[in-house]
Protein backbone atom coordinates (compact mmCIF):
# COMPACT_ATOMS: atom_id res chain seq x y z
CA UNK A 1 0.00 0.00 0.00
CA UNK A 2 2.82 2.46 -0.28
CA UNK A 3 2.09 5.26 -2.39
CA UNK A 4 4.13 5.50 -5.58
CA UNK A 5 4.58 9.56 -5.35
CA UNK A 6 4.64 11.44 -2.32
CA UNK A 7 2.27 14.48 -2.58
CA UNK A 8 3.56 17.71 -3.28
CA UNK A 9 2.18 20.32 -0.98
CA UNK A 10 3.56 23.24 -2.34
CA UNK A 11 2.58 22.35 -5.92
CA UNK A 12 -0.81 21.69 -4.49
CA UNK A 13 -1.44 24.88 -3.27
CA UNK A 14 -1.26 26.73 -6.74
CA UNK A 15 -4.63 24.44 -7.01
CA UNK A 16 -6.10 26.41 -3.79
CA UNK A 17 -6.57 30.19 -4.34
CA UNK A 18 -6.70 31.17 -0.80
CA UNK A 19 -3.15 30.54 -0.49
CA UNK A 20 -2.55 32.93 -3.84
CA UNK A 21 -0.11 35.60 -2.30
CA UNK A 22 -1.69 39.05 -1.42
CA UNK A 23 0.94 41.91 -1.53
CA UNK A 24 3.50 42.06 1.08
CA UNK A 25 0.95 40.12 3.57
CA UNK A 26 3.22 36.63 4.85
CA UNK A 27 2.29 33.58 3.81
CA UNK A 28 -0.93 31.86 5.43
CA UNK A 29 -0.36 28.92 7.29
CA UNK A 30 -3.39 27.33 7.52
CA UNK A 31 -3.52 24.25 10.24
CA UNK A 32 -7.28 24.17 10.96
CA UNK A 33 -8.01 21.77 8.47
CA UNK A 34 -9.82 19.74 11.42
CA UNK A 35 -12.60 22.55 11.41
CA UNK A 36 -12.57 23.19 7.73
CA UNK A 37 -10.92 22.54 4.73
CA UNK A 38 -9.89 24.76 1.98
CA UNK A 39 -11.43 24.20 -1.38
CA UNK A 40 -9.76 23.48 -4.30
CA UNK A 41 -10.09 25.59 -7.98
CA UNK A 42 -11.86 22.18 -8.86
CA UNK A 43 -14.57 22.36 -6.64
CA UNK A 44 -15.53 25.83 -6.83
CA UNK A 45 -15.17 25.61 -10.53
CA UNK A 46 -17.72 23.14 -10.20
CA UNK A 47 -20.23 24.66 -8.28
CA UNK A 48 -19.80 27.76 -10.57
CA UNK A 49 -20.86 26.26 -13.55
CA UNK A 50 -23.41 24.54 -12.06
CA UNK A 51 -25.47 27.47 -11.61
CA UNK A 52 -23.90 29.08 -14.69
CA UNK A 53 -24.94 26.50 -17.12
CA UNK A 54 -27.66 24.16 -15.63
CA UNK A 55 -29.40 25.66 -12.40
CA UNK A 56 -32.90 24.58 -12.28
CA UNK A 57 -34.57 22.49 -9.25
CA UNK A 58 -33.74 18.93 -9.96
CA UNK A 59 -35.67 15.64 -9.94
CA UNK A 60 -39.46 17.79 -11.13
CA UNK A 61 -38.98 19.65 -14.49
CA UNK A 62 -39.04 17.99 -17.40
CA UNK A 63 -37.06 19.91 -19.45
CA UNK A 64 -33.81 19.66 -20.58
CA UNK A 65 -32.28 21.89 -18.27
CA UNK A 66 -33.74 20.44 -15.08
CA UNK A 67 -32.73 16.76 -16.80
CA UNK A 68 -28.66 18.09 -16.31
CA UNK A 69 -29.27 20.00 -13.52
CA UNK A 70 -30.30 16.53 -11.79
CA UNK A 71 -27.62 14.88 -13.88
CA UNK A 72 -24.84 16.80 -11.96
CA UNK A 73 -26.80 16.80 -8.78
CA UNK A 74 -27.27 12.92 -9.06
CA UNK A 75 -23.48 12.21 -10.40
CA UNK A 76 -22.31 14.32 -6.99
CA UNK A 77 -23.86 11.42 -5.20
CA UNK A 78 -22.30 9.09 -6.99
CA UNK A 79 -18.72 10.40 -6.87
CA UNK A 80 -19.31 10.87 -3.22
CA UNK A 81 -20.61 7.03 -2.80
CA UNK A 82 -17.31 5.76 -4.73
CA UNK A 83 -15.17 7.20 -2.47
CA UNK A 84 -16.21 5.31 0.69
CA UNK A 85 -17.37 2.18 -1.83
CA UNK A 86 -21.00 2.65 -0.59
CA UNK A 87 -24.54 2.57 -2.84
CA UNK A 88 -26.27 5.08 -4.14
CA UNK A 89 -29.38 4.03 -2.74
CA UNK A 90 -27.72 3.86 0.76
CA UNK A 91 -25.70 7.86 -0.04
CA UNK A 92 -28.28 10.37 1.57
CA UNK A 93 -27.34 14.07 1.46
CA UNK A 94 -27.75 15.65 4.69
CA UNK A 95 -26.60 19.55 5.86
CA UNK A 96 -24.09 18.48 7.88
CA UNK A 97 -22.43 15.57 9.80
CA UNK A 98 -24.88 16.62 12.51
CA UNK A 99 -27.80 16.45 10.34
CA UNK A 100 -26.60 12.87 9.34
CA UNK A 101 -26.57 11.53 13.10
CA UNK A 102 -29.25 13.32 14.18
CA UNK A 103 -31.32 11.52 11.20
CA UNK A 104 -30.45 8.15 12.99
CA UNK A 105 -31.40 8.96 16.04
CA UNK A 106 -34.58 10.69 15.07
CA UNK A 107 -35.74 8.51 12.64
CA UNK A 108 -34.47 4.83 14.02
CA UNK A 109 -33.94 5.87 17.80
CA UNK A 110 -37.16 7.12 18.35
CA UNK A 111 -39.25 4.48 16.97
CA UNK A 112 -36.95 1.64 18.25
CA UNK A 113 -35.36 2.87 21.52
CA UNK A 114 -37.23 1.41 25.14
CA UNK A 115 -36.82 2.12 28.66
CA UNK A 116 -34.19 0.49 29.99
CA UNK A 117 -31.81 0.53 25.93
CA UNK A 118 -28.33 1.50 25.85
CA UNK A 119 -27.07 3.77 23.49
CA UNK A 120 -23.44 4.05 23.94
CA UNK A 121 -21.32 6.64 22.95
CA UNK A 122 -17.35 7.25 23.60
CA UNK A 123 -15.71 9.84 25.81
CA UNK A 124 -13.75 11.20 23.13
CA UNK A 125 -17.22 12.00 20.89
CA UNK A 126 -17.79 15.49 19.30
CA UNK A 127 -21.00 16.68 20.66
CA UNK A 128 -22.96 15.73 17.49
CA UNK A 129 -22.43 11.84 18.44
CA UNK A 130 -23.77 12.46 21.94
CA UNK A 131 -26.54 15.14 22.33
CA UNK A 132 -28.79 13.85 19.51
CA UNK A 133 -29.01 10.43 21.77
CA UNK A 134 -29.35 12.72 24.55
CA UNK A 135 -32.31 13.96 23.57
CA UNK A 136 -33.59 10.99 21.80
CA UNK A 137 -32.60 9.32 25.29
CA UNK A 138 -35.28 11.83 27.07
CA UNK A 139 -38.14 10.92 24.62
CA UNK A 140 -37.77 7.49 24.83
CA UNK A 141 -35.95 6.22 28.63
CA UNK A 142 -33.23 5.03 26.82
CA UNK A 143 -29.68 5.42 28.47
CA UNK A 144 -26.55 6.64 27.16
CA UNK A 145 -23.15 5.68 28.21
CA UNK A 146 -19.47 7.06 27.90
CA UNK A 147 -17.06 4.28 26.36
CA UNK A 148 -14.01 5.44 28.74
CA UNK A 149 -10.49 6.39 27.07
CA UNK A 150 -6.87 4.65 28.09
CA UNK A 151 -4.56 7.07 29.63
CA UNK A 152 -2.71 7.26 26.29
CA UNK A 153 -6.12 8.33 24.77
CA UNK A 154 -7.26 5.22 23.01
CA UNK A 155 -10.84 3.82 23.44
CA UNK A 156 -11.31 1.23 26.16
CA UNK A 157 -12.11 -1.89 23.94
CA UNK A 158 -12.21 -4.04 26.87
CA UNK A 159 -14.86 -1.73 28.39
CA UNK A 160 -16.56 -1.63 25.66
CA UNK A 161 -16.51 -5.53 24.73
CA UNK A 162 -17.87 -5.84 28.44
CA UNK A 163 -20.72 -3.44 28.36
CA UNK A 164 -21.79 -4.84 25.10
CA UNK A 165 -22.05 -8.35 26.91
CA UNK A 166 -23.75 -7.43 30.04
CA UNK A 167 -26.04 -4.31 29.26
CA UNK A 168 -28.65 -4.16 26.36
CA UNK A 169 -26.47 -2.01 24.01
CA UNK A 170 -29.05 -0.91 20.76
CA UNK A 171 -26.95 1.16 19.13
CA UNK A 172 -22.96 2.30 19.36
CA UNK A 173 -21.98 5.78 18.29
CA UNK A 174 -18.41 6.34 17.64
CA UNK A 175 -15.40 8.81 16.24
CA UNK A 176 -13.42 7.03 13.65
CA UNK A 177 -10.74 9.71 14.15
CA UNK A 178 -11.21 11.98 17.66
CA UNK A 179 -11.26 15.71 16.15
CA UNK A 180 -9.13 16.21 19.59
CA UNK A 181 -6.65 13.39 20.44
CA UNK A 182 -6.23 12.57 16.85
CA UNK A 183 -6.63 9.05 17.39
CA UNK A 184 -8.01 6.54 14.74
CA UNK A 185 -10.04 3.88 16.84
CA UNK A 186 -10.23 0.38 15.67
CA UNK A 187 -13.87 0.80 14.19
CA UNK A 188 -14.10 -2.40 12.27
CA UNK A 189 -12.99 -4.31 15.14
CA UNK A 190 -15.61 -2.45 17.25
CA UNK A 191 -18.57 -2.97 14.90
CA UNK A 192 -18.16 -7.02 15.14
CA UNK A 193 -18.30 -6.57 18.61
CA UNK A 194 -21.30 -4.60 18.43
CA UNK A 195 -22.38 -6.82 15.59
CA UNK A 196 -21.42 -10.03 17.80
CA UNK A 197 -23.96 -8.57 20.51
CA UNK A 198 -26.90 -7.78 18.33
CA UNK A 199 -25.92 -4.02 18.15
CA UNK A 200 -25.59 -1.23 15.72
CA UNK A 201 -23.10 0.77 15.19
CA UNK A 202 -22.49 4.52 13.85
CA UNK A 203 -19.16 6.04 12.64
CA UNK A 204 -18.47 9.03 12.81
CA UNK A 205 -15.62 9.92 9.23
CA UNK A 206 -16.07 13.47 10.13
CA UNK A 207 -12.24 13.75 10.44
CA UNK A 208 -11.58 10.20 8.94
CA UNK A 209 -12.97 10.39 5.19
CA UNK A 210 -11.17 13.42 4.17
CA UNK A 211 -7.72 11.81 5.40
CA UNK A 212 -7.60 8.51 4.97
CA UNK A 213 -9.31 5.25 2.48
CA UNK A 214 -12.29 4.73 4.18
CA UNK A 215 -14.35 1.37 2.59
CA UNK A 216 -17.82 1.35 4.19
CA UNK A 217 -17.80 -2.24 3.45
CA UNK A 218 -14.38 -2.46 5.39
CA UNK A 219 -16.14 -0.38 8.39
CA UNK A 220 -18.49 -3.16 8.85
CA UNK A 221 -20.75 -0.67 10.24
CA UNK A 222 -24.33 0.29 9.44
CA UNK A 223 -24.33 3.99 9.02
CA UNK A 224 -20.91 6.12 8.37
CA UNK A 225 -21.64 9.90 8.82
CA UNK A 226 -19.51 12.68 7.06
CA UNK A 227 -19.58 16.57 6.44
CA UNK A 228 -18.72 18.11 3.09
CA UNK A 229 -16.61 21.03 4.26
CA UNK A 230 -14.15 19.09 6.12
CA UNK A 231 -13.43 17.18 2.87
CA UNK A 232 -12.57 20.15 0.19
CA UNK A 233 -15.98 20.42 -0.58
CA UNK A 234 -18.57 23.30 0.40
CA UNK A 235 -20.51 23.70 4.03
CA UNK A 236 -24.36 23.20 4.25
CA UNK A 237 -23.90 19.59 3.07
CA UNK A 238 -23.09 16.34 4.79
CA UNK A 239 -23.77 12.83 3.92
CA UNK A 240 -25.21 9.60 5.75
CA UNK A 241 -23.98 6.16 4.46
CA UNK A 242 -25.94 3.49 5.26
CA UNK A 243 -27.10 -0.17 4.56
CA UNK A 244 -30.10 0.19 2.49
CA UNK A 245 -31.84 -2.80 4.08
CA UNK A 246 -31.56 -0.95 7.65
CA UNK A 247 -32.68 2.56 5.82
CA UNK A 248 -35.36 1.03 4.34
CA UNK A 249 -37.02 -0.26 7.06
CA UNK A 250 -36.48 3.07 8.86
CA UNK A 251 -39.37 5.82 8.71
CA UNK A 252 -38.62 9.42 7.57
CA UNK A 253 -36.84 12.17 9.14
CA UNK A 254 -37.67 14.94 7.94
CA UNK A 255 -41.19 15.65 5.66
CA UNK A 256 -41.67 17.79 2.70
CA UNK A 257 -41.13 17.72 -0.86
CA UNK A 258 -39.10 15.43 -2.87
CA UNK A 259 -39.44 12.46 -0.02
CA UNK A 260 -42.54 11.21 -1.37
CA UNK A 261 -44.16 8.92 -3.84
CA UNK A 262 -47.96 10.03 -2.74
CA UNK A 263 -49.44 12.50 -0.79
CA UNK A 264 -53.83 11.88 0.41
CA UNK A 265 -55.10 13.61 2.56
CA UNK A 266 -55.33 10.10 4.81
CA UNK A 267 -51.61 9.92 5.11
CA UNK A 268 -48.34 9.75 2.40
CA UNK A 269 -46.13 6.92 1.03
CA UNK A 270 -42.42 7.44 0.88
CA UNK A 271 -40.22 8.18 -1.89
CA UNK A 272 -37.49 4.84 -2.38
CA UNK A 273 -33.96 5.70 -1.43
CA UNK A 274 -32.05 7.72 -0.55
CA UNK A 275 -35.17 10.05 -1.52
CA UNK A 276 -36.46 9.50 1.19
CA UNK A 277 -34.53 11.13 3.59
CA UNK A 278 -34.07 14.11 1.77
CA UNK A 279 -37.36 16.14 2.35
CA UNK A 280 -37.22 19.65 0.15
CA UNK A 281 -35.16 21.44 -2.44
CA UNK A 282 -31.54 19.86 -1.64
CA UNK A 283 -28.51 21.61 -1.64
CA UNK A 284 -27.83 21.13 -5.48
CA UNK A 285 -24.65 23.38 -5.86
CA UNK A 286 -23.21 21.71 -2.92
CA UNK A 287 -23.62 18.26 -3.87
CA UNK A 288 -21.64 19.09 -7.25
CA UNK A 289 -18.86 20.70 -5.29
CA UNK A 290 -18.82 17.65 -3.00
CA UNK A 291 -18.62 15.41 -6.15
CA UNK A 292 -15.91 16.87 -7.49
CA UNK A 293 -14.40 17.26 -4.15
CA UNK A 294 -14.52 13.61 -3.91
CA UNK A 295 -12.94 13.14 -7.43
CA UNK A 296 -10.54 15.33 -6.65
CA UNK A 297 -9.37 13.13 -3.37
CA UNK A 298 -9.72 10.12 -5.47
CA UNK A 299 -7.80 11.82 -7.93
CA UNK A 300 -4.69 12.20 -5.30
CA UNK A 301 -5.31 8.96 -4.07
CA UNK A 302 -6.32 9.16 -0.11
CA UNK A 303 -3.68 6.70 0.72
CA UNK A 304 -1.17 9.27 -0.57
CA UNK A 305 -2.88 11.59 1.53
CA UNK A 306 -2.71 9.75 4.68
CA UNK A 307 0.69 8.91 3.97
CA UNK A 308 1.34 12.58 4.01
CA UNK A 309 0.03 13.17 6.92
CA UNK A 310 1.54 10.42 9.03
CA UNK A 311 4.95 11.85 8.12
CA UNK A 312 3.71 15.49 8.49
CA UNK A 313 2.23 14.37 12.27
CA UNK A 314 5.71 12.57 13.22
CA UNK A 315 7.60 15.73 11.94
CA UNK A 316 5.25 18.00 13.89
CA UNK A 317 5.87 15.55 16.83
CA UNK A 318 9.59 16.18 16.94
CA UNK A 319 9.47 20.15 16.13
CA UNK A 320 6.59 20.71 18.50
CA UNK A 321 8.67 18.88 21.44
CA UNK A 322 11.48 21.26 21.04
CA UNK A 323 9.19 23.90 23.22
CA UNK A 324 10.07 23.60 26.87
CA UNK A 325 7.20 22.52 28.67
CA UNK A 326 4.59 21.87 25.61
CA UNK A 327 2.03 18.99 26.24
CA UNK A 328 0.74 17.00 23.03
CA UNK A 329 -2.62 15.19 24.02
CA UNK A 330 -3.21 11.46 22.72
CA UNK A 331 -1.46 8.68 21.40
CA UNK A 332 2.59 9.01 20.50
CA UNK A 333 2.62 6.91 17.55
CA UNK A 334 1.91 8.22 14.04
CA UNK A 335 0.63 4.81 12.85
CA UNK A 336 -2.30 5.62 15.74
CA UNK A 337 -3.49 8.99 14.98
CA UNK A 338 -4.93 11.13 12.13
CA UNK A 339 -3.89 15.00 11.36
CA UNK A 340 -5.26 16.63 14.54
CA UNK A 341 -2.44 17.42 17.34
CA UNK A 342 -4.02 19.05 20.28
CA UNK A 343 -1.10 20.50 22.48
CA UNK A 344 -1.03 23.38 25.65
CA UNK A 345 1.41 25.02 27.28
CA UNK A 346 1.77 25.75 30.57
CA UNK A 347 0.46 29.14 31.72
CA UNK A 348 -0.51 30.77 28.43
CA UNK A 349 -4.25 30.28 27.97
CA UNK A 350 -5.29 28.57 24.56
CA UNK A 351 -7.03 31.29 23.14
CA UNK A 352 -3.99 33.85 23.80
CA UNK A 353 -1.58 30.85 22.04
CA UNK A 354 -4.37 30.78 19.21
CA UNK A 355 -4.29 35.10 19.20
CA UNK A 356 -0.38 35.30 19.31
CA UNK A 357 0.06 33.03 16.43
CA UNK A 358 -2.21 34.74 14.43
CA UNK A 359 0.27 37.52 13.97
CA UNK A 360 2.19 35.12 11.63
CA UNK A 361 -0.56 34.54 10.12
CA UNK A 362 -0.98 31.36 11.55
CA UNK A 363 -4.33 29.83 11.86
CA UNK A 364 -4.55 27.21 14.55
CA UNK A 365 -7.77 26.47 16.88
CA UNK A 366 -8.30 26.82 20.93
CA UNK A 367 -10.86 25.99 22.54
CA UNK A 368 -12.28 22.53 23.41
CA UNK A 369 -13.29 21.59 19.99
CA UNK A 370 -16.95 20.61 20.67
CA UNK A 371 -15.88 17.68 22.89
CA UNK A 372 -16.53 18.89 26.43
CA UNK A 373 -16.60 15.26 27.95
CA UNK A 374 -13.16 14.43 26.57
CA UNK A 375 -12.07 18.07 27.58
CA UNK A 376 -13.10 17.04 31.42
CA UNK A 377 -11.05 13.61 31.37
CA UNK A 378 -8.17 15.43 30.19
CA UNK A 379 -8.57 17.79 33.11
CA UNK A 380 -8.54 20.74 31.10
CA UNK A 381 -11.22 23.26 29.57
CA UNK A 382 -9.58 23.88 26.56
CA UNK A 383 -6.52 22.98 24.19
CA UNK A 384 -4.69 24.48 21.52
CA UNK A 385 -5.17 22.67 18.14
CA UNK A 386 -3.01 22.26 14.68
CA UNK A 387 -3.99 20.34 11.80
CA UNK A 388 -2.66 19.55 8.48
CA UNK A 389 -3.93 18.24 5.30
CA UNK A 390 -2.90 17.53 1.74
CA UNK A 391 -1.53 21.07 1.73
CA UNK A 392 0.43 21.20 4.58
CA UNK A 393 4.11 20.53 4.60
CA UNK A 394 6.86 20.77 6.81
CA UNK A 395 7.10 25.13 6.31
CA UNK A 396 3.95 25.17 8.06
CA UNK A 397 5.55 23.22 11.22
CA UNK A 398 7.98 25.10 11.66
CA UNK A 399 6.37 28.36 11.08
CA UNK A 400 4.06 27.11 14.05
CA UNK A 401 6.89 26.32 16.29
CA UNK A 402 8.33 29.51 15.31
CA UNK A 403 5.00 31.37 16.36
CA UNK A 404 4.78 29.70 19.42
CA UNK A 405 8.64 30.60 20.77
CA UNK A 406 7.43 34.24 19.99
CA UNK A 407 3.90 34.18 21.57
CA UNK A 408 6.07 32.72 24.49
CA UNK A 409 8.60 35.40 24.79
CA UNK A 410 5.32 38.06 23.90
CA UNK A 411 3.85 36.94 27.31
CA UNK A 412 7.26 36.57 29.50
CA UNK A 413 7.83 40.39 28.44
CA UNK B 1 1.59 43.93 15.91
CA UNK B 2 0.89 47.12 16.96
CA UNK B 3 -3.19 45.96 17.29
CA UNK B 4 -1.71 43.43 19.48
CA UNK B 5 0.32 45.19 21.73
CA UNK B 6 -3.38 47.21 21.96
CA UNK B 7 -5.05 43.81 23.12
CA UNK B 8 -2.32 42.92 25.74
CA UNK B 9 -1.52 45.96 27.59
CA UNK B 10 0.89 46.21 30.04
CA UNK B 11 -1.84 46.41 32.65
CA UNK B 12 -3.99 43.28 31.52
CA UNK B 13 -0.77 41.33 31.32
CA UNK B 14 0.07 42.25 34.67
CA UNK B 15 -3.35 41.56 36.43
CA UNK B 16 -3.41 37.88 34.66
CA UNK B 17 0.34 37.25 36.06
CA UNK B 18 -1.04 38.87 39.96
CA UNK B 19 -4.89 38.87 39.66
CA UNK B 20 -6.35 40.34 42.29
CA UNK B 21 -9.12 39.23 44.65
CA UNK B 22 -8.41 35.46 43.32
CA UNK B 23 -9.91 32.87 45.36
CA UNK B 24 -12.97 31.85 47.30
CA UNK B 25 -15.20 33.43 50.22
CA UNK B 26 -16.21 31.26 53.00
CA UNK B 27 -20.09 32.04 54.13
CA UNK B 28 -20.63 34.26 51.01
CA UNK B 29 -24.16 36.21 50.68
CA UNK B 30 -24.06 35.43 46.22
CA UNK B 31 -22.14 32.70 44.81
CA UNK B 32 -22.41 32.69 40.82
CA UNK B 33 -20.71 30.52 38.21
CA UNK B 34 -20.47 31.32 34.44
CA UNK B 35 -19.44 29.69 31.57
CA UNK B 36 -18.10 30.61 28.24
CA UNK B 37 -19.77 28.37 25.38
CA UNK B 38 -16.97 29.43 22.87
CA UNK B 39 -14.12 28.14 24.47
CA UNK B 40 -15.61 25.98 27.55
CA UNK B 41 -13.69 29.21 30.36
CA UNK B 42 -15.47 28.84 34.09
CA UNK B 43 -15.61 31.80 36.45
CA UNK B 44 -16.74 31.47 39.80
CA UNK B 45 -17.55 34.22 41.89
CA UNK B 46 -18.62 35.03 45.74
CA UNK B 47 -19.53 38.15 47.23
CA UNK B 48 -19.74 39.40 51.33
CA UNK B 49 -22.13 41.88 51.27
CA UNK B 50 -22.76 44.56 54.15
CA UNK B 51 -26.00 45.92 54.02
CA UNK B 52 -26.49 46.93 50.35
CA UNK B 53 -21.96 47.19 50.14
CA UNK B 54 -19.99 44.53 48.31
CA UNK B 55 -17.45 44.28 51.24
CA UNK B 56 -15.27 41.30 49.82
CA UNK B 57 -15.60 39.83 46.33
CA UNK B 58 -13.46 36.77 45.05
CA UNK B 59 -13.17 34.93 41.73
CA UNK B 60 -11.90 31.74 40.77
CA UNK B 61 -11.70 29.40 38.01
CA UNK B 62 -10.03 29.05 34.56
CA UNK B 63 -9.34 31.57 31.72
CA UNK B 64 -7.68 32.80 28.88
CA UNK B 65 -5.70 36.26 29.95
CA UNK B 66 -8.39 38.50 28.97
CA UNK B 67 -11.32 36.89 31.02
CA UNK B 68 -8.76 36.32 34.13
CA UNK B 69 -7.41 40.04 33.79
CA UNK B 70 -11.06 41.46 33.64
CA UNK B 71 -12.07 39.60 36.80
CA UNK B 72 -8.97 40.85 38.54
CA UNK B 73 -9.91 44.29 37.49
CA UNK B 74 -14.03 44.24 37.91
CA UNK B 75 -12.87 42.76 41.76
CA UNK B 76 -10.25 46.12 42.53
CA UNK B 77 -13.17 48.06 41.17
CA UNK B 78 -16.27 47.31 42.57
CA UNK B 79 -15.67 46.30 46.21
CA UNK B 80 -16.43 48.70 48.70
CA UNK B 81 -19.24 50.53 46.30
CA UNK B 82 -23.01 49.36 47.10
CA UNK B 83 -24.98 46.67 44.64
CA UNK B 84 -26.68 49.82 42.28
CA UNK B 85 -23.36 51.47 41.95
CA UNK B 86 -21.50 47.60 40.61
CA UNK B 87 -24.58 47.36 38.48
CA UNK B 88 -24.06 50.60 36.73
CA UNK B 89 -20.36 50.21 36.26
CA UNK B 90 -21.29 46.35 34.82
CA UNK B 91 -22.87 48.31 32.56
CA UNK B 92 -20.90 50.81 31.24
CA UNK B 93 -18.17 48.65 30.97
CA UNK B 94 -20.62 46.46 28.64
CA UNK B 95 -21.17 49.38 26.71
CA UNK B 96 -17.47 50.31 26.21
CA UNK B 97 -17.25 46.18 25.02
CA UNK B 98 -19.64 47.32 22.63
CA UNK B 99 -18.53 50.24 21.29
CA UNK B 100 -21.24 52.02 22.66
CA UNK B 101 -19.46 54.59 25.33
CA UNK B 102 -16.00 55.27 25.94
CA UNK B 103 -14.28 53.69 28.86
CA UNK B 104 -14.42 56.52 31.73
CA UNK B 105 -11.60 55.41 34.28
CA UNK B 106 -13.60 56.97 37.29
CA UNK B 107 -15.79 54.49 36.59
CA UNK B 108 -14.10 51.17 35.82
CA UNK B 109 -10.78 51.69 37.18
CA UNK B 110 -7.73 49.46 35.59
CA UNK B 111 -10.66 47.65 33.07
CA UNK B 112 -10.39 50.98 31.16
CA UNK B 113 -7.06 49.22 29.67
CA UNK B 114 -9.48 46.43 28.46
CA UNK B 115 -11.20 48.76 25.88
CA UNK B 116 -8.61 47.84 23.19
CA UNK B 117 -10.87 43.73 23.06
CA UNK B 118 -13.81 45.63 21.48
CA UNK B 119 -11.98 45.50 18.34
CA UNK B 120 -11.59 41.78 18.44
CA UNK B 121 -15.44 40.13 18.74
CA UNK B 122 -14.13 36.86 19.47
CA UNK B 123 -12.82 38.03 22.71
CA UNK B 124 -15.48 40.63 24.01
CA UNK B 125 -17.14 37.02 25.40
CA UNK B 126 -13.96 36.88 27.66
CA UNK B 127 -13.67 40.28 29.01
CA UNK B 128 -17.63 40.49 29.92
CA UNK B 129 -17.49 37.31 31.37
CA UNK B 130 -17.00 38.13 35.09
CA UNK B 131 -18.77 41.38 34.92
CA UNK B 132 -21.81 39.21 33.51
CA UNK B 133 -21.80 36.96 36.12
CA UNK B 134 -22.24 39.21 38.85
CA UNK B 135 -24.59 41.33 37.18
CA UNK B 136 -26.16 37.72 37.42
CA UNK B 137 -25.97 37.20 41.27
CA UNK B 138 -26.48 41.03 41.70
CA UNK B 139 -30.01 41.23 39.82
CA UNK B 140 -30.84 37.59 41.64
CA UNK B 141 -30.41 38.72 44.74
CA UNK B 142 -32.34 42.04 44.23
CA UNK B 143 -35.08 39.88 42.63
CA UNK B 144 -35.18 37.50 45.96
CA UNK B 145 -35.37 40.11 48.54
CA UNK B 146 -38.04 41.85 47.07
CA UNK B 147 -40.44 38.36 46.70
CA UNK B 148 -39.11 38.74 50.36
CA UNK B 149 -36.67 35.59 50.40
Amino acid sequence: MTPAVDIDPRALRAEFPIFTPVGDRAPLVYLDSAATSQKPTAVLDAMDRYYVETNANVHRGVYELADEATARFEAGRDSVARLVGATRDGTIFTKNASEAINLVAWSWGVRNLRPGDVVMVTEMEHHSGIVPWQIVAEITGAEVVFAPITGDGQLDLAWIEMTLRDAPVRILNVVHVSNVLGTINPVADIARMAHAHGAMILVDGSQSVPHMPVDFPDLDADFLAFTGHKMLGPTGIGVLVGRPEILDAMGPFLGGGEMISDVRTDGSDWAELPWKFEAGTPPIAEAVGLGAAADYLRHIGLDRIRAHERELVAYAFDALSEIDGLAIYGPRDPDLRGAPISFSLPDLHPHDIAQLVDRQRVCIRAGHHCAKPLMRTLGVTATARASGYLYNDSHDIDALVSALQAARSYFAR
Amino acid sequence: MGGLDDLYQELILDHYRRPRHRGELADPTISVDQNNPLCGDQLHITVRLDGERIAELAHSGDGCSISQASASMMSDVVVGHTTDEALEMIEHFRQVMHREAQADEDRIGDAIALEGVNKYPVRIKCALLSWMALKDGLLTRQADRQEGR
